[in-house]
């Protein structure tokens, strides 16, 4: 039985898209994607596709996030529109 | 403008969603996906391959051509990142800090090069005194990281992981030394020069043991053909074939993960950054 977690982990999924395209920090964008990597990660092993989990976890919670503070922190922290 | 784009973004979103409605249900035995090929890799990959973890041997053995380009793809995103962002210009203004007293120069003029280098410390102009915990705590946690890295990519046939992941373990790791010193202290133990040459080692390596199978009379990537350089274990050959591409991608991936950073962060000029 679990559907539940699906269903928590997609609502949060969904949330944080919302979050990530309103926000106007773009750091707390930055972090949001990590969160919403992280969930999907979270989807993933609950699919059993372990191996899709892993990868999601290391390249998409954990080094893009790094990547995106990279680059705000060369460009510019708030956006104009 | 903006309301029509609202209306056409819901309708989209509307038929897409219409359109889920027809797919097959999860892990349904009866979809077109899982009728032909899974099966028999679901039945066979054990004993065609000796890989326990079957989406490794679909990755690196039966997709092995397709891996093969994916290493490539990331090999030639790191060489993006290096030829749009690399700045080789010195930089105009320059902060020295004296290390007795504590005074910051300004040297606006880059002809004027401080040449007593042990008195004066050349310092980020985003310098931010390094945590004494945040230290400790990298300076410990990074070797466990690298091997937790080396772990995942040796593993790979068995469990999840593989070159793909460990590399970027390994890469985070080197990425981490940076953010909790700073970043000459990892510009000055991993060279640029190393790591491009790492980059194109791992994808070689990748291709090289592909071309080795054809040069033992197999096709390309067949790592059967591998078995006279194992002669102890000739039964699990594929299984090390798969080991040593692994390792390739792996390579490469640390590699172009440490390049795009250092690039990112100091904007292509390696000096400063986070």
């Amino acid at each position: 039985m679990h559907w539940p977690i699906d269903l928590i982990v997609l609502t949060f999924v969904i949330i944080c898209a919302i979050a990530a395209i309103t926000v106007k920090d773009l750091l707390a964008t930055a972090i949001l994607f990590g969160a919403y990597s992280f969930m999907m990660c979270l989807l993933w092993a609950v699919m059993g596709a372990v191996d899709v989990a892993f990868t999601e976890a290391s390249v998409g919670a954990g080094v893009s996030t790094v990547f995106f503070v990279a680059a705000i922190f060369r460009t510019s922290r708030r956006t104009k529109d | 403008m903006k309301f029509l784009g609202f209306i056409v973004v819901c309708l989209t979103g509307a038929m897409l969603l219409y359109g889920t409605g027809e797919f097959p249900d999860w892990g349904d035995p009866y979809s077109p996906a899982s009728l032909h090929l899974s099966n028999d890799y679901l039945e066979k990959a054990l004993d065609q391959t000796q890989v326990p973890n079957i989406v490794t041997a679909v990755l690196a053995d039966y997709r092995g051509f397709d891996t093969m380009f994916e290493t490539a793809v990331i090999f030639t995103a790191g060489l993006a990142c290096f030829l749009l962002l690399r700045d080789f210009r010195e930089k105009e203004e320059r902060f020295y800090r004296h290390t007795a007293t504590g005074v910051i120069l300004h040297v606006k003029d880059r002809q004027k090069v401080l040449l007593v280098e042990r008195e004066f410390e050349y310092m980020d102009k985003d310098w931010v005194p390094a945590d004494l915990i945040i230290k400790t705590v990298c300076r410990i946690l990074i070797p466990f990281i690298q091997i937790y890295g080396l772990y995942v990519i040796a593993h790979g046939d068995f469990s999840p992981g593989g070159g793909f992941q460990g590399g970027v373990i390994l890469g985070s790791s080197l990425i981490l030394l940076a953010i909790s010193y700073n970043l000459k202290t990892l510009v000055r133990r991993v060279k640029e020069k190393i790591l491009g040459i790492y980059a194109a080692i791992g994808v070689l390596v990748y291709v090289g043991i592909a071309v080795l199978c054809m040069l033992m009379g197999g096709n390309f990537l067949d790592y059967s053909k591998l078995a006279p350089f194992v002669p102890n274990d000739p039964h699990h050959v594929r299984a090390l074939g798969m080991l040593g591409v692994e390792i390739g991608v792996g390579i490469a991936v640390t590699a172009v993960m440490v390049i795009i950073y250092i690039n990112i962060v100091s904007a292509g000029r390696h000096d400063e950054g986070l």
